[in-house]
């Protein structure tokens, strides 16, 4: 399991939070119970499995949703 | 395709108001109705495909969204052919939402310029010892650094070589610069001012002191109170029901107007952001100040402290005793009893012995020749060919040293003021006292007469010593209790007592050996020194041990709940006006209905803004 910390732009909605977390959850590799939105910092923390998954995957699934990844 | 319309609202808003502002003058100055219509359609169409994604988007996660009741108002509209409504009301959404993103980022400046003085690059030794920038992240502790002028420390770590000044405010709050030598520890996010150094890295990224603190800070701000998650529960069956409520009121008015009203009006904005608005701004203005709350409960709680207990040594008092009275008996010779003392004092490492010696400073000493430690006394020794006795007055006693009366009643006196008194003899004769005790902090006693003012009713000292001497300081300081003689498991049970009977109680103390009452009150206040012990067991840090930041976090946090509470205030009652507009007047239509609602959004922004600027009164 490695540690993911990705920068978003400034999140405005509850809802955004909300569908983020679930994007992320919903790529392949993801620690479901690690994924934590943070609104108000605008920032994405999880863990994944290194072996399934790159930190690209899950910042092009954010990115699909129409959020501007800022920083990996 | 989703992604660059979302992107381009702003634009999209633009056209929007360009459209708008022609379809209104064709209708108005042109009387052209065809053109009018079609321009406010066209407008309507557009502002609402971002709206609708975004709706649809929260359906897909199960969310049924403020966008989503816009959506479907704008729609209807559409649908009946009031484009007017449907355009303006599309307008002022997106407007909404923009102004609402640019002053939310204002309420959250304060953290961004914390994070922002994350260092990103290092200057990392490679093999064959040269050093070439790498990413902060590729830094692994054990690594050879290198700090020039300027830059920041990438890491915590210890200086290996090298000599420099670090401004240390991002960890500290402390604007002067520390000085930095071989073997001193470094923390990431400081800057070298001046000089170079060599640092061995020893914790990285997260695991910095720093970005404990970024960490510490962006949780606190996320952390929902009692009130907030109410909230958010309210608005998760607030807005299906409001949807619901429209839709009953279609089938049994068959009215769309009012229905479409009704859906506009309901929207929840306010509500859901006015309290998160104040615990972001809040939370961010302590952060700048050097106050750290961990979450909002915190703030809460802490705004309703009645009783704050606080632990003396290192606290109250500096920790560290000092010489705080000195009376000279024999004025002419004061300059070489003064080096005999330090020459005979030097020798020493009593804590008494270390004060004299600071107190002293920078003074010409003799060699000493033989050195004889009276325990539980003091100093029996020759230095340029005298016999000087240095120690308390049984010593002196012992040694068959006559004090008059005078210099009795001087010992009696500072020794009653709290004093350990050091006497010095020079062949036989007393020469001069000094009064050593450990004093009390500047600023302290000012500081607690200001959190009396702010209506804390209680203000308790405990200590490990004795009754007399935290008697003294009580006094002092207009304490209203006082109790000496505890171990730190006393502390723990009486505050577990205080908070029995109800009072809300606020522990400080220095978050090292206090860790169970800071743990077991109601607020824990640590005076950290940016320590681990001191972030991890309490729920406000103050920075730097910095005492005097305690009325400000106290005023703070009274401000903050304020604030939070107007906003909820403003926030119900806009819906309660629209809801009552729409029912008994004859004004009240869709688009009023979205302007009030932006702007009451706006208002409880602005309102929360106004915690970034909080000062205490001094």
């Amino acid at each position: 399991m490695k540690k993911a910390s990705i920068q978003l732009e400034t999140l405005t909605c509850p809802s955004c939070a909300q569908k983020i977390e679930n994007a992320v959850k919903g790529t392949a590799g993801a620690d479901k119970d690690s994924v934590k939105v943070l609104f108000n910092a605008s920032k994405v923390k999880f863990e994944y499995d290194e072996e399934k998954a790159k930190l690209e995957d899950f910042s092009k699934a954010i990115e699909t949703l129409g959020y501007t990844v800022l920083r990996k | 395709m989703q992604r660059f319309i979302l992107r381009s609202k702003n634009y999209i808003m633009l056209i929007n108001a360009v459209l708008i502002s022609a379809g209104f003058i064709s209708a108005f100055v042109f009387h052209n109705e065809t053109v009018s219509l079609w321009t406010l359609g066209t407008a309507s169409v557009l502002g609402l495909i971002p709206i609708a994604i975004q709706a649809f988007q929260a359906l897909r996660v199960k969310v049924i969204s403020i966008d989503l009741l816009v959506t479907i108002a704008v729609t209807a509209a559409f649908f009946i052919q009031n484009f007017e409504e449907s355009a303006i009301v599309t307008f002022l959404f997106l407007f909404g939402s923009y102004l609402e993103m640019r002053t939310l980022n204002k309420t959250r400046s304060a953290i961004k310029e914390l994070t922002q003085m994350a260092p990103l690059t290092a200057l990392k030794q490679t093999d064959i010892g040269v050093f070439t920038e790498v990413d902060v992240d590729e830094v692994v502790p054990g690594d050879i650094l290198l700090v020039k002028t300027g830059a920041k420390v990438p890491v915590d770590g210890i200086v290996l070589s090298g000599e420099g000044y670090i401004n240390e405010a991002s960890i500290t709050g402390e604007s002067i610069p520390a000085e930095k030598e071989k073997g001193k520890n470094v923390f990431a996010g400081t800057i070298l001012e001046n000089g170079t150094l060599q640092i061995i890295a020893e914790r990285v990224g997260e695991d910095t002191t720093f970005g404990k603190i970024i960490e510490l800070v962006e949780e606190a701000q996320d952390s929902k109170s009692a009130a907030e998650k109410f909230i958010d529960r309210f608005a998760k069956y607030y807005t299906p029901a409001v949807l619901l409520f429209a839709l009953i009121v279609w089938i049994f008015s068959r009215n769309v107007e009012l229905a479409i009203t009704i859906l506009v009006l309901g929207c929840p904005g306010a509500l859901v952001i006015g309290v998160p608005v104040s615990n972001v701004a809040g939370i961010g203005n302590g952060a700048r100040h050097g106050v750290l709350f961990k979450g909002s409960e915190v703030i809460g709680n802490f705004s309703k402290t009645d009783t704050i207990v606080f632990d003396k040594t290192g606290t109250l008092t500096a920790g560290t005793p000092r010489v705080a009275q000195e009376i000279v008996y024999d004025e002419k010779a004061i300059d070489e009893v003064k080096s005999y003392l330090a020459s005979v004092e030097k020798e020493s490492s009593h804590p008494l012995a270390k004060a004299v010696v600071e107190f002293l400073g920078d003074i010409h000493i003799y060699p000493v020749i033989k050195t004889d430690t009276v325990k539980g006394g003091g100093i029996i020794s020759m230095v340029n060919g005298k016999k000087i006795i240095a120690g308390n007055a049984s010593l002196l006693e012992r040694e068959h040293i006559s004090l008059n009366d005078a210099q009795r009643s001087d010992i009696e006196r500072l020794q009653k003021q709290g004093n350990s008194v050091v006497l010095t003899a020079v062949d036989g004769e007393l020469k001069l006292l000094l009064g050593i005790r450990d004093q009390i902090r500047m600023g302290v006693k000012e500081e607690l007469s200001r959190l009396k003012k702010m209506g804390v009713k209680n203000l308790v000292v405990l200590s490990g010593d004795n009754q007399g001497t935290v008697d003294l300081v009580a006094d002092d300081l207009g304490l209203s209790e006082a109790h000496g003689h505890m171990l730190p498991e006393d502390k723990a049970a009486f505050i577990k007592k205080l908070t029995a009977e109800g009072r809300i109680t606020a522990f400080v103390g220095d978050g090292v050996n206090d860790s169970p009452s800071i743990a077991l009150a109601d607020i824990g206040i640590a005076m950290g020194n940016g320590t681990d012990a001191a972030i991890e067991t309490s729920n406000v840090v103050l920075m730097n041990s910095d005492f005097t930041k305690l009325s400000h976090a106290l005023g703070l946090a009274k401000a903050i709940d304020r604030n939070m509470k107007q906003n909820i205030i403003i926030a119900v009652g806009v819906v309660f006006v629209l809801l009552a507009g729409v029912f008994f007047s004859e004004w009240m239509n869709m688009s009023i209905g979205m302007l009030v609602h932006e702007a009451s959004i706006l208002v409880v922004i602005v309102n929360g803004m106004r915690l970034l600027r909080f000062k205490s009164r001094k």
